[in-house]
């Protein structure tokens, strides 16, 4: 998909006036306690949950800086199992070596479960434009198909729609079914959608789904959802096709458990998801069902080039959502804003880190380096570190707006010559507190147009602190 | 644990906006640490502890700035700030900044032993729990990021509240959500920070207290402005807004954060 | 294959090493031939299998799966018959046809119609045995195999899980310790490790519209779970 990552500003612009969404983004903050409540809640819950934080950072640490023995290990073992496992280095080799699954077993339709890297590498829209039907059946993710929209959230993917939208695009989709029908309570929503992709899991050719992790000891890969809809995906079509980067893989089925254990307390406040399943090739001898073929694509995409960078520890974010459930940014925007495949405070850095400093530059900016994301993320990615390297990226590039730029060098010439600094600090301080004493702000400043606009500017006391402690100690 | 040194001298680290602002915080700040028994200095040539340059990824500045304020500052018992984030700055990261010149890590690293944020430095080491003034009101304090998340300021200023003859606290929903400012964020964002800070003034509001209080004035200036100019377009007297160190030390004469001068 | 190798040699190169082999590599095949374990919550420690059994019939209301606790395998045919009477739901059963299972008297209840075999997706109920019970979060584990298709788990609009009481565990890594127990190598590599194990914590549910959260999305709307026996079973 074409990111629209540079035009942040406007996409945040137009998500702010947009009331649905505000709407919605309501929802995600404060409906049925809200996400960053509920994993708050979890958390709370289990006294180890710091303890586990280590281990999983631990763990994904180790597993990186062995990355290269860890796959190879999971390629033989899931290769013993009767899987097939591709190693692809680009979006484009991907997308080829899925169509090239599909057409070898004569596919029509494909299911799919919930996969960000199905997102990354746009393969519906590849698969649609040669001839194979790609079917989302998670159901944020089909909302968010028959609406032509792409996920604004990495684990709620319709988080910025409203009930009501939800129904008009039932309606307007479902053309099938009976006008007249009632669609306004969400469990008759819901009983739609199960009715409508029940047929489709069991007419479908080929299922492609994503992975929270591959195994090394045993050449695995494990989903996490509540639905269903990943394990239907799966067990019942000609051949599964699992999307995972390189970053996926862990050691052990050990590993995973303790991971397992932050993973879905920070995402939702579930201590488990509903279904966590291990796949290992396809189906064995005496199985009475699963399918007949098993693929991993292996994508790199760029993770390969992150090892061993100041960007490293992004490889450590196993797609929780935490970050983006707590930071107060994504829930002014929400996630279409961010105009690509991953919003939030991970988005600002894997976005930049994937697809470059030049389209992305907005998003490490946009924050505020609160630093509540790292606080909550079960990885304990240093997320606003990161996204200060991008910027230092860019001022090195001389990417950031000439204002801006003017405007900080200006201050920092200044700093580093405390005697002009105290006598034009003095001389501002007076004049800005003389204009401003009677009301004690300013309704306007020309030059902080952006800062006045929406509310006052306190006005100096109209001295500097420097030159009243001077005075007292000399007089 | 408290610190029994009889007279530690101190270095006031009095930020550009306290500076430039509002003297009577530093004057606040002066006045609690000589009554917990310190002596306290005002460097000269202290300027800004380099922020604005850092988070725009000006790297080279911000070591210049860092290094003035090193050689300034180094000298003394403590140093302390009235600001969570200028005093994280320089406790956090001056030490990563200057990793590469093992000479000044090193000062760094010293430094940031001896550097605190205000209200911890009274509560954390000096051992300070209670305070001889008075506040009639009823008072919310916002816990600013830097100083919540980098340097563990969240119960020390509640406490200290707590012992103000005739103030009542009452917490604040979201007390722990960024107000929006940012530093350079406010400048770049607009429309962004404005969103988040019309979240906090909601959430102040709904409170029903007459006086917020934080331990930073960039967040201050911030929320000041939004509810005054929430009062102006509604109508209605604007919630009071102080650093907490005019609380604590009893120094309240002069008009809150954006108020008019009265009378 | 060029792409492998390019990969490959990417992260080596990224890490500013060649290949691990002999000494380097040691300590990587003794970490997936014996793996270690994380840190262990402690609200499953020192529990007796009674203590485990209630702990797991807790986590299991908390996860609105229902729970049935029956001495012995004779009298699981009444447990399920009044469990689907009580909900109106049709005595119609999908089996898997493990000996467990089997070993149920069901002409006790000859109303309970029961077909053993995978679901096709026209079953009301599906019937499974668990290979074991996680007591930490009342995470049913089932693992796909000749006597166990996974396909019941997910199809029918209800599943009824039949649960010994001695095979509950505390944490997940006792049941990974379980199953590799029971492979003939006593490891899960290659085809040792069966296609599917599915954790299972509760009945299938969404929150994606406007964060409520709703029962039966595309897996079972039920969950019920009949324990059997208070020791070894």
């Amino acid at each position: 998909m074409q990111p629209t990552s540079h035009a942040f500003k406007q996409n945040a612009h137009e998500a702010i006036a947009d009331a649905k969404l505000q709407q919605a983004l309501g929802f995600f903050q404060f409906g049925q306690a809200g996400l960053a409540e509920r994993r708050r809640q979890a958390v709370a819950k289990l006294p180890e949950f710091d303890t586990l934080r280590d281990s999983a950072k631990a763990i994904k640490d180790h597993t990186l800086a062995h990355l290269d023995w860890y796959l190879e290990r999971f390629e033989k073992n899931c290769t013993e199992a009767g899987g097939h496992v591709h190693w692809c280095r680009t979006a484009e080799e991907a997308r080829q070596t899925v169509l090239e699954i599909c057409r070898k077993v004569g596919a029509r339709t494909v299911t799919k479960g919930k996969s960000m890297i199905g997102e990354e590498i746009a393969i519906n829209d590849y698969l649609s434009e040669n001839g194979v039907v790609p079917i989302e059946t998670d159901l944020g993710e089909y909302i968010v198909q028959i609406r032509h929209e792409i996920p604004s959230h990495i684990i709620a993917p319709a988080i910025h729609l409203t009930q009501k939208q939800v129904e008009q695009s039932f309606r307007e989709t479902h053309t099938h079914l009976d006008p007249a029908r009632q669609l306004a309570e969400p469990r008759q929503l819901l009983d739609e959608a199960r009715g409508i992709l029940r047929q489709k899991f069991l007419d479908a050719d080929v299922g492609i789904t994503g992975a929270n992790f591959l195994i090394a000891e045993t050449g695995t890969s494990v989903i996490v959802t509540n639905e269903g809809n990943g394990d239907l995906t799966q067990l019942l079509p000609k051949a599964h096709i699992v999307l995972a980067s390189l970053e996926k893989v862990v050691p052990t089925l050990e590993d995973a458990s303790t991971i397992l254990r932050v993973l879905a307390r920070s995402a939702t406040g579930q201590e488990m998801s509903v279904y966590t399943t291990f796949s290992t090739g396809p189906r064995r001898a005496g199985d009475l069902d699963g399918p007949g073929e098993y693929h991993v694509i292996l994508l790199d995409n760029g993770r390969s080039a992150l090892l061993g960078t100041e960007f490293q520890d992004i490889l450590r974010c196993i797609r929780c959502g935490a970050c983006m459930n707590n930071c107060p940014v994504y829930a002014s925007v929400g996630g279409h804003a961010y105009g690509w495949v991953y919003p939030g405070p991970m988005g600002s850095v894997l976005t930049p880190a994937l697809i470059g400093v030049e389209e992305a530059g907005n998003l490490p900016n946009a924050s505020t380096f609160c630093g509540r994301c790292e606080s909550v993320c079960p990885m304990r990615i240093p997320l606003p570190k990161m996204m200060r390297h991008f910027r230092e990226q860019e001022y090195e590039r001389k990417l950031s707006p000439k204002t801006v730029r003017a405007g900080l060098a200006l201050w920092a010439f200044l700093a580093k010559r405390p005697a002009l600094y105290h006598r034009l600090t003095r001389l501002a301080s007076s004049i800005l507190g003389r204009l401003g004493r009677r009301s004690g702000s300013f309704y306007n400043l020309p030059l902080a147009q952006g800062w006045t606009g929406t509310r006052d500017m306190p006005a100096p006391q109209g001295q500097t602190f420097q030159a009243m402690w001077r005075a007292r100690r000399a007089g | 644990m408290a610190d029994p040194a009889p007279r530690p001298r101190v270095g006031l680290f009095v930020t550009c906006l306290v500076d430039v602002f509002r003297p009577s915080v530093g004057f606040a700040a002066v006045k609690l640490l000589e009554e917990c028994g310190c002596t306290v200095e005002v460097p000269e040539g202290q300027t800004c502890c380099g922020q604005p340059a850092y988070n725009s990824g000006d790297r080279a500045d911000t070591k210049a700035l860092a290094k003035r304020t090193i050689e300034a500052f180094e000298k003394f018992d403590y140093v302390v700030v009235p600001s969570g984030s200028c005093g994280g700055m320089i406790k956090e990261h001056y030490k990563e900044l200057l990793a590469d010149e093992p000479d000044w890590a090193h000062r760094a690293q010293h430094l940031a032993a001896r550097t605190y944020e205000l209200v911890s430095f009274l509560h954390d080491v000096r051992g300070m729990r209670t305070v001889n003034s008075r506040y009639d009101g009823t008072v919310t304090y916002h816990d600013s990021c830097s100083g919540l998340r980098e340097l563990g300021v969240k119960q020390q200023p509640r406490a200290l509240l707590r012992s103000v003859a005739g103030l009542k606290l009452v917490e604040l929903p979201g007390a722990e959500v960024c107000c929006g400012f940012g530093g350079t964020f406010c400048v770049k964002y607009p429309e962004i920070s404005d969103k988040m800070v019309t979240a906090k003034t909601d959430d102040i509001d709904a409170t029903g207290a007459d006086t917020l209080l934080a331990g930073d004035m960039g967040c201050l200036m911030n929320m000041a402005g939004k509810l005054k100019r929430r009062a102006m377009e509604r109508g209605g007297r604007a919630v009071r807004v102080r650093h907490v160190a005019e609380v604590l030390a009893g120094e309240t004469d002069a008009p809150p954060i954006a108020a008019a001068k009265e009378g | 294959m060029a792409a492998r190798d390019q990969i490959l040699g990417g992260i080596r190169r990224s890490l500013h090493r060649g290949v691990l082999d002999g000494a380097a590599a040691a300590p990587l095949e003794q970490r997936v031939t014996t793996p270690p374990r994380g840190p262990i919550p402690a609200r499953t420690q020192g529990l007796d299998q009674g203590g485990l059994v209630d702990q797991f019939e807790r986590c299991a209301n908390e996860v609105a799966a229902s729970v049935t606790r029956v001495a012995r395998l004779d009298d699981v045919p009444e447990a399920v018959a009044s469990f689907l009477a009580q909900h109106n739901l049709p005595a119609d059963l999908a089996m898997a046809p493990d000996p467990l299972l089997d070993r149920i008297p069901w002409d006790k209840r000859p109303l309970l119609r029961i077909r053993k075999g995978r679901s096709d997706g026209r079953d009301p109920v599906g019937l499974s045995a668990a290979f074991t019970g996680i007591a930490e979060t009342a995470t049913l584990m089932l693992a796909s195999g000749p006597e166990s298709p996974s396909t019941l788990n997910f199809l029918p609009d209800t599943h009824v899980v039949v649960l010994p009481a001695g095979r509950i565990v505390g944490p997940m890594e006792d049941a990974w310790a379980k199953l590799r127990a029971a492979s003939p190598a006593a490891k899960l590599s290659g085809e040792a490790m069966p296609r599917t194990v599915n954790f299972i914590t509760g009945p299938s549910r969404t929150g994606d519209i406007e964060q409520k959260i709703l029962m039966g999305a595309h897996g079972p709307r039920r969950l019920h779970i009949v324990i059997v026996g208070d020791e070894r079973s």
